[in-house]
């Protein structure tokens, strides 16, 4: 009977295997801990890597070098029709008020040296002088000091990107504009400061005076349009989905569509726009409602699968006791469903503006690369967006146009953060646990 | 009148048409009779017929108007100028609508103030057009449900059959959208393979498109244009393996250590973070991956001796890797999640430890999970365009070396449809044929994910 049964291991002889293998069995737990560790810690450090490298470009992308000159406010040079009209400013001698102001100021003599002096000023500052003028014609036949930007060269010169030990013939700036920029800067004339030109610009070939202010507006058009269509549309299809649709072929279809959609790539999307909305219909390219309504397809089954959701987590007790009282089934929805899902349904659609905020690759098919000077009044004017204009800038070599670049995404990406703030917010304190 | 003015007419007549039909159905009927239905539904069935159709058409009018107007417009510009190279519609245009808005810099050319005289005449006639056609069609549709009202007449029941009918419609958007995708991209592929034969396409080597018309000036070095897509699947293939040895082990191990070993606390704060990666544009991984993973692959692939290209498929797929580590990460963690205690317990009850209770017994029970999870990776991470846009380049290498340049199907898509092209040409078709490839993949991934979970998930209950 006490014989040990084959196969069997005796109690001591297992416990002291047991014990035998349990430093490397620990040792295994402890390195397969390590393995999840680094994991999270490779994922945050790309996390932190993205970020420092975005900031660390980006911050100085929202200042830049500007020159202050004290302009002698001709009246007969600046406004020869002398009615202050946009025309007469124009055929007015604008630069070369700021021209003088500036050889003055620098001290440039002779043909060479005033040619390197005009240099240095960006082609931004006529403009510039001239909207102060229309904002304040009193400043006509005074002196006064003015803040022009400089030229990119002259920025990246100051920013220590162009090196003044390169041969002269390397550089981008020769060394009588150095010699004037140093003399400004003994001067205390030139300053860094906040680039209003980043915020109020439109898109330019300039860096120093780019702006995002055009793609801006051309993201509130097109998510404007995206949000108008994109919203009803989606809770209506939610709600009828949830509550209404018979449990048929036709809604098993429609089903499978809403998911297959979910998954197609963004990119497919700019290909329906472009073969449907500008083949089939004519419409014009870049404009922000085609934007929108691509963006807004392309948004819809996130909305919808997320408002499901909400409608979904509804108690049907909700729902029986309206019926109870009498209340039709449409009264049910609108009443006591819909209102309890509002929440959830918000959030889901931040999270999907969210989303066609940042998109890209579909905008790029239907035209909206193009480069648009005017800032968009309407839909049906051209125009174009945050991302593709961070996209078209992140081509163009100029060093400053680096830090614009990283600039306009951390503009970009504080909207995200505050929409996906919003979303969060309302998930948090508004959406009802049951 | 302009159109928001019309809309508010139209709104304001709505609501009149409500506050009459609600006003002159609450109490009895004349005849002594009760209404069916409460007096706010016969003033919203007023309303409804009211509005619907009349907004429709203005809608319709006030988004056709300016397309109709700037066709007829470049009616207007002389032959020989839209003919000439460098024509843009886009700037004429513009310039016309200065011209009509007024604004003005400097003298245009005779035609542009032609098109701009007829256009506000257009506008004109257009203005008055839509504002009577859409405010005779509120008053009249709006009149003929009113007149519908009446003691029997069940408003409630009209009034809900009209919303379902608009909830059910719009739920037939997404149908719409497919059928639009698919139209779209299988018509023009069907012309592509009637230029380029469906064998060339898939199993060719070499991807060289060309417009017809460098073609035919059969400039020498350039040789005949080439549509083998081989190299272009390649490139996609490269990519996303680099892309999916980034994501798979960080994102596996991530969800691994969150669900399993993390407190809640330390979990509530790293997922969040994780999914940031997630939320952050592609457009931003894709300068990110240009302008600075790039060039330090780059540099370092130099330091070490190695010839890396300025734009190698290693740069590109890193950067992917880490932008669908969320993906991979959240939708295992929800498996791994979905595995039930028991098993573990059990496990932990004969004497496993947590790893080896993670590895035996809730790894091969959350499997299918994390494949289906893996596969719509793959799918996300072939469907990619601006990453690869920015940081891949366009040489369509064959090659299986991460440090070459190398190009997707969806950045060749990108380049081929961005800007002007000719609608007829083989070089724009092919990126349809590209498009129904790309979409035919990334659906068979999908359905594939869906088949694993369906058909290999342990039911536990």
């Amino acid at each position: 009977m006490n014989e040990p049964r084959k196969g069997i291991i005796p109690p001591q002889v297992a416990i002291s295997r047991v014990n035998a293998s349990l430093a490397a069995r620990r040792a295994g737990e402890r390195r397969f801990r390590t393995y999840g560790r680094i994991a999270i810690g490779i994922a945050l450090a790309f996390l932190v890597l993205l970020f420092v490298s975005i900031f660390t470009k980006g911050i100085p992308g929202f200042f830049q070098y500007y020159v202050t000159l004290e302009v002698v406010v001709d009246r007969e040079k600046i406004d020869p029709a002398g009615d202050l009209s946009v025309q007469s400013l124009y055929d007015g001698d604008a630069r070369g008020i700021i021209r003088n102001a500036l050889y003055k100021a620098t001290g440039a003599e002779g043909r060479s040296g005033r040619k390197a002096a005009g240099k240095l000023i960006s082609k931004g500052a006529e403009q510039r002088l001239r909207e102060a003028i229309i904002k304040d014609p009193s400043l006509l036949g005074k002196t006064v000091a003015m803040k022009f930007a400089l030229d990119d060269d002259a920025d990246s010169f100051l920013r220590g990107y162009i090196s003044s030990a390169v041969p002269e013939k390397d550089r981008r700036i020769n060394d009588k504009q150095i010699e004037f920029i140093n003399k400004l800067q003994k001067l205390q004339l030139i300053s860094y400061d906040f680039s209003d030109y980043l915020i109020f610009g439109s898109a330019s070939r300039d860096p120093e005076i780019a702006g995002i202010k055009g793609a801006f507006v051309g993201s509130m058009l097109t998510l404007a349009v995206c949000l108008v269509l994109a919203f009803p549309m989606g809770v209506a299809t939610a709600v009828y989905l949830e509550e209404f649709a018979p449990k048929n072929r036709i809604t098993e279809i429609i089903e499978v569509n809403i998911n297959n959609l979910a998954a197609v790539p963004s990119v497919v999307f700019g290909i329906l726009g472009l073969a449907v909305f500008i083949g089939i219909f004519g419409m014009p390219r870049s404009i922000p409602l085609i934007g929108g309504v691509v963006l807004a397809l392309m948004t819809l089954p996130t909305i919808i699968i997320s408002s499901r959701a909400a409608i979904r987590a509804v108690p049907p007790s909700i729902r029986d006791a309206a019926l109870g009282v009498g209340a039709s089934r449409l009264q049910t929805v609108t009443h006591h469903v819909l209102p309890l899902a509002m929440p959830g349904m918000l959030t889901g659609t931040i999270i999907g503006m969210a989303q066609a905020l940042g998109e890209t690759a579909p905008l790029l098919m239907i035209g909206m690369v193009a480069f648009i000077v005017d800032i968009p009044g309407g839909v049906t004017d051209p125009g174009t967006v945050l991302p593709v204009q961070i996209f078209m800038w992140a081509d163009f070599a100029e060093r400053m146009f680096i830090h614009k670049t990283s600039a306009a995404i951390i503009v970009l990406l504080g909207f995200l953060i505050l929409m996906n703030a919003i979303a969060i917010f309302i998930r948090n304190r508004l959406e009802r646990r049951w | 009148m302009s159109s928001p003015v019309i809309a508010l007419i139209v709104l304001l007549i709505s609501l009149g048409y409500f506050f009459v039909g609600t006003r002159l159905t609450s109490g009895l009927a004349p005849n002594g009779s009760r209404y069916h239905s409460r007096p706010h539904y016969s003033g919203l069935y007023a309303a409804l017929l009211a509005f619907l159709p009349s907004s429709l058409l203005l809608v319709t009018l006030s988004v056709g108007d300016d397309l109709v107007f700037q066709r007829l417009a470049l009616e207007f510009v002389p032959e020989a100028v839209s003919s000439a190279e460098g024509f843009k519609e886009i700037i004429v245009l513009a310039q016309i609508e200065n011209v009509v808005n007024g604004i003005n810099f400097g003298e245009q050319a005779d035609y542009i103030y032609q098109a701009a005289e007829a256009w506000k005449g257009w506008l004109a006639t257009a203005t008055t057009l839509k504002t009577v056609s859409v405010i005779g069609l509120c008053l009249i549709t709006g009149f003929f449900g009113f007149l519908k009202l009446g003691p029997d007449f069940r408003s409630r029941n009209a009034v809900e059959r009209i919303i379902l009918a608009i909830l059910a419609s719009s739920s037939a958007i997404a149908i719409l959208t497919t059928i639009g995708i698919v139209f779209s991209v299988v018509f023009e592929s069907l012309r592509f393979f009637a230029l380029v034969p469906v064998t060339e396409f898939l199993f060719g080597l070499t991807w060289n498109p060309q417009f017809e018309g460098a073609e035919r000036a059969g400039s020498g070095q350039m040789g005949l244009a080439t549509y083998g897509s081989v190299p272009l699947f390649m490139g996609t293939f490269l990519i996303s393996v680099v892309a999916l040895s980034v994501a798979v082990p960080v994102g596996l191990f991530s969800a691994i250590y969150l669900s399993e070993y993390a407190s809640s606390r330390a979990r509530s704060i790293i997922k969040p973070l994780l999914e940031i990666l997630a939320g952050v544009p592609t457009v931003v991984y894709g300068f990110f991956a240009a302008l600075t993973v790039a060039p330090f692959i780059r540099s370092t692939g130099m330091s070490l001796g190695l010839d890396v290209a300025s734009e190698s498929a290693l740069a590109a797929g890193l950067v992917m890797g880490i932008m669908i580590i969320p993906f991979v990460s959240s939708l295992s963690d929800d498996v791994i999640n979905a595995v039930p205690q028991s098993l573990r317990d059990a496990a932990y009850g004969l004497g496993s430890t947590k790893s080896e209770a993670i590895r035996k017994v809730v790894l091969p029970a959350a499997l299918p999970g994390v494949v289906a999870s893996v596969l719509l990776a793959v799918s996300r991470a072939v469907g990619e365009t601006m990453i690869v846009v920015m940081a891949a380049g366009l040489a369509a290498n064959l090659s299986l070396n991460p440090l070459d340049a190398v190009t997707t199907v969806t950045s060749q898509i990108v380049t081929i449809l961005v800007g002007d092209q000719e609608f007829e040409s083989a070089k724009t078709l092919s990126a349809f044929a590209l498009a129904l490839t790309l979409i035919v993949i990334t659906l068979g991934l999908n359905f594939g994910a869906l088949q694993i979970v369906k058909k290999y998930r342990e039911q536990y209950e």
